[in-house]
C-alpha cells in the first residue's frame, strides 16, 4: 500500500507574529476590545471620559483670575460670551491664603511656613534611609537660609544670614567634593561625622509649638529639660539603685521637674533673657495650618499609644488586658465627632476647677486617644500574624519582655501593619476636618464663611475642589510612602 | 561539676515586688487599677465640683420636658410638644435611616467598582482606579458639604417648574422631580389599606407601624423561605440522581407571585408629586440633607468596599481558578462556587468595619443638618437645656450600643461562614 501521508521535511522559517498581536494594534487588541462586553465598555468608558472633559478644560480655562467677585466672574465671562459659563479663580486668587494660615497674622505667616518645610528635614532620617546626614544638615541650613529672608531685617538677622549662608556654602562644598564612598572611606578611618539629624528632630518636638504659638522660648526649653532632668537622674541612680526602681525615679524626678520648678525656672530666665516671639492665639490658627497641626501632633502621639494599647490587649496581666479592652472598644464605638463634642464642651469639666486649657491641644488629646484605639487594633492584628516561633525564640535567647519586644516582636509586627498604620493615619488626618462642627477654621469651616461673604456667595466647585485638592495631595503622598516603606522593608525573594 | 541542690529559699523582701518575676506581675496590675481608679476618681471629683460651681446638678430630668423644635425629617409623628426623649428617639431612627440605606447603596456600588477594577479592560480599570483614588483621599466631611452645595446650587427651584414654560422639567414621566430642597418620588398608597397598629401606646417609643407593610414584607420572606425549600430539595435530587431539576421558574414564581398578589389585594397605586402653588405635594419628600449625606457617604464608602473587594478576590490563589477550570467547570461557576465563597471569608470582616465605620461618620449629618442622633440630641437639646454632660453620655451610649449590635450581628454571620477548621 502506498504511503499517502504527508510528512514535512524541513522546518518552516520563522515568521513574525501577526500585525493585529503585536504593538499598539495589539495592545489596544488585547486590553480594549477583547470580547463583546469589554468592547461595549470601553466605548461607554471613551464616551464618558469626553464627555467630562468637553465640560470640564472648557470650564476650567476662564479668564477669572482677578475677579473679586462671583458677579464679577460672570461679567468677564459674559464680555467673552461665554454660554457655558467658566470657573471662577477669583476666589482662590483671594482667598488662598486663607485657605493655608486661616486668621493667622500675615506678617508672622513665615512661621508656619518655616515650622512646616522644617518638619520635613526633621522627618526625613525617620523615613528615609538613603540621604546622608551632611545632605539632612544641609537642607536644614538650607531651610533656615530661605527663612531669614522672611523676618524682618535688623543688624541680627545681617550675621544670621551670613553665618547661615556660609555654612550652606561649605556644606554644600562638601557635598560636591565628596562621594558616598570616599566618605565611608573616611569615616572608617576615624573621620568625624556630622551629629546625628535625629537630634534636629527631637529638637523640633519642641521648636515646633513655639515656632507656631509663639511666646517666650523659655518655656519649651524647660519642657524640654524635664526630659534631661530624667534622663541624668535615670545614668545618675542607675549604677546604685538598678535599672527598674532608677527609672521610675527618673520618672518622679521629671514629673517633679515638670510640675513644681517649671515656673519658677522660666520666670527667672524670662527675667534674666527676655528672647521670645510674638504670640498667636489659638483661635487665630485656620485652614490647612489647623489640619496639619492637629494631624501631625496627632499622627506622632497615636503611634507609641497605639503600640502600648495593643501590648495591653495582649498581655496576659489581666486586669491591664480588661482596662485596653474597654478603652480601645469604647473609642472605637463611638463616632469621632462625640469625642470632639466632649472636647469643646466636657474637657474643662474634667479638669480641676480653673483649669482652661487650649482648645487645639483639647482637640488633640481626644483626636489623639481615637486614632491610638485604631492604631492599637491594627498593631494588634500584626502581633497576631507573628507565629508563635518569634516568641518562643525570643524567650529562648534570654530576652526580657521589653528586649523581646523592641528587637524580635515589635520590628516584624510594625512591618506587617504598615498599610494599616498608613491608612489609619490618613483617616486621622481626614478626620482633623471635623473640628470644623465644633467651629475651628478648618479648611471646611473657612469654606462655610467663604461661601457666606455676599461676595462669594453660590460658589461651589473651584473652592471645594481647590480643598480636596490640597487634602488629596497629603493623603495621596503617605499612601504613596506606605508601598514605598512596604518595597523596602520587603525581605522575601518575590 | 554540677551539684543539684535546693534553690536558696529566700525570705520575702520588699525589692521582690519588683525584681521577681512571681510578683512583678501583681505588682503592675495593682498599680495599674490603683492608677486607673485614681485617675477615674479625679476626674469624678473634678466633674462634680466643676458641676456644682456652674449650679449644675447632673439629672436627666430635662428629657420627660417638652423640647420645643421642630425636626424636618422624620419616620414617626413629632411635634415640638414632645419630650427630649421622644426628639432623641427620632433622631436614633433618622440615624439608621441613613445607615442603612447608606450600607445598602455602598455594598452595591463598591462590589461593582471593586470587580470593575480587576476588570481585564485597561481604560475602564484605570477608571475606576482614579473613582477609588479620589473618594478615599479627600474627607468625607468634604463630600458630604460638597454634594450639598452642589444639589442647592445647581438644582432647580420648584418655582422653576411652574408656568407654560418651565425652565425645569419633571423625569420619569413625570412622576420624580428633582428640586434644590429635595426629591420628590412617587410614594405607593393603598386603596383597600388594612391600617396602622399603635406600638406602646403614649410611651415615648410609640410609633404606628403600617400592617400593610408588614402584610407584604411577610409574604416575600414566607415566599423567599418556600423558594430556599425548592432549593434543597434540587440538592437532594442532585445528590441522589446527579442530575439538577429546573426550578428556577418555580423559585421566581413562589416569591414574586404571592407577592404580587398582595399588592393587588391592597390596592396598590402610587401617590405622585405635583405643583401645588409654589411646591410640590404629594408623593415622598426626601430632603436635600438626607440625599446629600447618602450619596456623600455611601460614595465615598463604597471606595473603601471597592478596595476590600478587589483584595479578597485577589487574595484567593491562581490554583484555585485554575483547579475548578481543570474540573470542567465554566467561568460563572468557577466565580460562584469557587472563588466567591472563599473571597467572602476575606471581606466580610473589613466589611462589617466598613459598615460600622458608615454608622458613626452618619454623625457627620450635623454638617447638613440632617436631624439625627447628633443634630437633636447633641445638637439642639444639648443647647437648649443646657446639659452637656448628660447629653454627650446618652448620645455615646447609643452608639456604643448600635455599634455593638451591628458587629455582633455581623460577627455572627461572620462566624457562619468561617472556614471550619479541625
Amino acid at each position: 500500500m502506498e504511503n499517502t501521508s504527508f510528512v514535512r521535511t524541513e522546518m518552516l522559517p520563522e515568521t513574525e507574529p501577526p500585525r493585529s498581536t503585536t504593538g499598539v494594534l495589539g495592545w489596544i487588541r488585547d486590553n480594549l476590545f477583547n470580547g463583546v462586553l469589554n468592547s461595549i465598555l470601553t466605548i461607554l468608558s471613551l464616551a464618558f471620559i469626553y464627555y467630562l472633559l468637553s465640560m470640564l478644560l472648557p470650564w476650567s480655562i476662564s479668564p477669572t483670575w482677578g475677579a473679586k467677585s462671583l458677579n464679577e466672574c460672570r461679567e468677564i465671562l459674559g464680555a467673552t460670551g461665554r454660554e457655558h459659563g467658566g470657573a471662577c479663580w477669583g476666589v482662590i486668587n483671594e482667598r488662598w491664603s486663607q485657605i493655608l494660615y486661616g486668621f493667622y497674622p500675615e506678617e508672622l505667616r513665615w512661621r508656619p511656613t518655616l515650622t512646616f518645610f522644617l518638619l520635613f528635614v526633621a522627618m526625613i532620617p525617620i523615613l528615609f534611609n538613603m540621604i546622608s546626614r551632611r545632605m539632612n544638615w544641609l537642607l536644614l541650613v538650607l531651610v533656615l537660609f530661605g527663612a531669614s529672608f522672611a523676618v524682618e531685617n535688623s543688624a541680627l538677622m545681617v550675621v544670621v544670614k551670613i553665618v547661615l549662608g556660609l555654612s550652606l556654602a561649605y556644606l554644600a562644598y562638601t557635598v560636591v567634593k565628596t562621594d558616598r564612598d570616599d566618605r565611608a572611606e573616611q569615616i572608617k578611618e576615624g573621620a568625624k561625622r556630622l551629629p546625628n539629624p535625629l537630634y534636629f528632630t527631637a529638637i523640633y518636638v519642641f521648636l515646633m509649638p513655639w515656632l507656631l504659638w509663639g511666646g517666650s522660648i523659655w518655656s519649651p526649653v524647660a519642657a524640654a529639660l524635664g526630659f534631661l532632668v530624667g534622663w541624668l537622674a535615670f545614668r545618675l541612680l542607675a549604677p546604685i539603685a538598678g535599672n527598674l526602681a532608677s527609672l521610675i525615679l527618673a520618672v518622679i524626678a521629671a514629673g517633679v521637674w515638670w510640675l513644681l520648678l517649671i515656673g519658677p525656672f522660666t520666670g527667672l530666665m524670662n527675667g534674666l533673657a527676655p528672647i521670645g516671639l510674638i504670640p498667636v492665639e489659638s483661635r487665630l490658627f485656620g485652614g490647612m495650618l489647623l489640619s496639619l497641626t492637629i494631624g501631625v501632633v496627632a499622627i506622632a502621639a497615636s503611634l507609641p499609644l497605639g503600640i502600648v494599647l495593643a501590648l495591653g490587649r495582649k498581655s496576659d496581666l489581666l486586669i491591664v488586658k480588661w482596662l485596653s479592652v474597654g478603652f480601645i472598644e469604647f473609642i472605637r464605638g463611638v463616632p469621632l465627632i462625640t469625642l470632639l463634642f466632649v472636647a469643646s464642651m466636657l474637657l474643662n469639666i474634667f479638669m480641676p476647677p480653673g483649669t482652661d486649657f487650649d482648645i487645639i491641644l483639647r482637640v488633640i488629646i481626644m483626636a489623639t486617644l481615637f486614632a491610638s484605639a485604631y492604631m492599637a487594633e491594627v498593631v494588634r492584628g500584626g502581633l497576631a500574624a507573628l507565629p508563635t516561633g518569634q516568641y518562643e525564640a525570643a524567650d529562648a535567647l534570654g530576652l526580657d519582655y521589653w528586649k523581646a519586644q523592641r528587637l524580635v516582636i515589635m520590628p516584624q509586627a510594625l512591618k506587617i501593619s504598615i498599610p494599616g498604620i498608613v491608612s489609619t493615619f490618613i483617616g486621622l488626618f481626614k478626620d482633623t476636618t471635623l473640628v470644623s462642627i465644633i467651629g475651628l477654621l478648618d479648611p471646611i469651616g473657612l469654606s462655610s464663611t467663604i461661601r457666606a461673604d455676599l461676595a462669594w456667595n453660590g460658589i461651589v466647585w473651584e473652592l471645594y475642589g481647590f480643598i480636596a485638592l490640597l487634602f488629596f495631595i497629603f493623603t495621596f503622598l503617605m499612601s504613596r510612602y506606605s508601598m514605598y516603606l512596604e518595597r523596602r522593608l520587603r525581605t522575601d525573594h518575590s | 561539676m554540677t551539684t543539684m541542690t535546693d534553690p536558696h529559699r529566700e525570705s520575702f523582701r520588699l525589692s521582690m515586688l519588683l525584681y521577681d518575676s512571681r510578683y512583678r506581675s501583681m505588682t503592675i496590675q495593682i498599680v495599674a487599677l490603683i492608677g486607673f481608679l485614681t485617675l477615674i476618681g479625679w476626674l469624678f471629683n473634678n466633674t462634680a465640683q466643676n458641676l456644682a460651681d456652674l449650679g449644675k446638678e447632673p439629672s436627666f430630668r430635662f428629657l420627660g420636658e417638652a423640647a420645643g423644635y421642630d425636626i424636618n425629617q422624620m419616620l414617626v409623628e413629632y411635634n415640638n410638644q414632645d419630650t427630649h426623649l421622644r426628639a432623641a428617639f427620632v433622631g436614633v431612627l433618622n440615624t439608621l435611616l441613613v445607615a442603612v440605606l447608606g450600607c445598602l447603596a455602598a455594598t452595591i456600588v463598591g462590589v461593582l467598582i471593586g470587580v470593575l477594577r480587576l476588570s481585564n479592560n485597561w481604560i475602564v480599570s484605570r477608571l475606576m482606579t482614579i473613582y477609588v483614588e479620589m473618594f478615599r483621599n479627600v474627607p468625607v466631611l468634604l463630600w458630604i458639604v460638597f454634594t450639598m452645595a452642589v444639589l442647592i446650587e445647581t438644582l432647580p427651584a420648584p418655582r422653576d417648574f411652574r408656568g407654560d414654560d418651565p425652565s425645569a422639567t419633571m423625569y420619569l414621566w413625570d412622576t420624580v422631580a428633582f428640586t434644590n430642597r429635595g426629591f420628590y418620588i412617587p410614594e405607593p398608597l393603598f386603596t383597600r389599606s388594612l391600617g396602622d397598629i399603635h406600638l406602646f401606646g403614649d410611651a415615648m417609643l410609640r410609633f404606628n407601624l403600617s400592617l400593610d407593610l408588614i402584610a407584604i414584607a411577610s409574604t416575600l420572606l414566607a415566599g423567599i423561605l418556600i423558594s430556599g425549600l425548592f432549593k434543597k430539595r434540587a440538592d437532594r435530587v442532585q445528590e441522589a440522581t446527579g442530575l439538577r431539576p429546573k426550578t428556577w421558574y418555580w423559585r421566581l414564581g413562589v416569591v414574586f407571585l404571592p407577592t404580587i398578589a398582595v399588592l393587588m389585594i391592597l390596592g396598590l397605586n402610587w401617590g405622585h408629586p405635583e405643583l401645588k402653588g409654589f411646591n410640590f405635594q404629594g408623593g415622598t419628600y426626601m430632603r436635600n440633607s438626607l440625599i446629600a449625606l447618602w450619596l456623600a457617604l455611601s460614595l465615598y464608602t463604597a471606595a473603601f468596599i471597592a478596595e476590600i473587594v478587589r483584595g479578597g478576590i485577589l487574595a484567593i490563589s491562581k490554583g484555585q481558578t485554575e483547579a475548578a477550570a481543570a474540573l470542567g467547570l465554566r467561568n460563572r461557576r468557577i466565580m460562584s462556587l469557587v472563588i466567591l465563597p472563599q473571597a467572602l471569608r476575606v471581606i466580610i470582616p473589613p466589611l462589617i468595619s466598613q459598615y460600622l465605620n458608615l454608622t458613626k461618620n452618619s454623625s457627620l449629618a450635623i454638617a447638613v443638618g440632617y436631624m439625627d442622633l447628633t443634630g437633636t440630641l447633641m445638637g439642639i437639646t444639648a443647647n437648649q437645656t443646657g446639659r452637656e454632660l448628660e447629653t454627650v453620655l446618652i448620645g455615646m451610649l447609643i452608639y456604643l450600643t448600635i455599634s455593638l449590635a451591628i458587629s455582633a450581628v455581623m460577627n455572627a454571620y461572620n462566624n457562619r461562614v468561617k472556614l471550619r477548621e479541625r
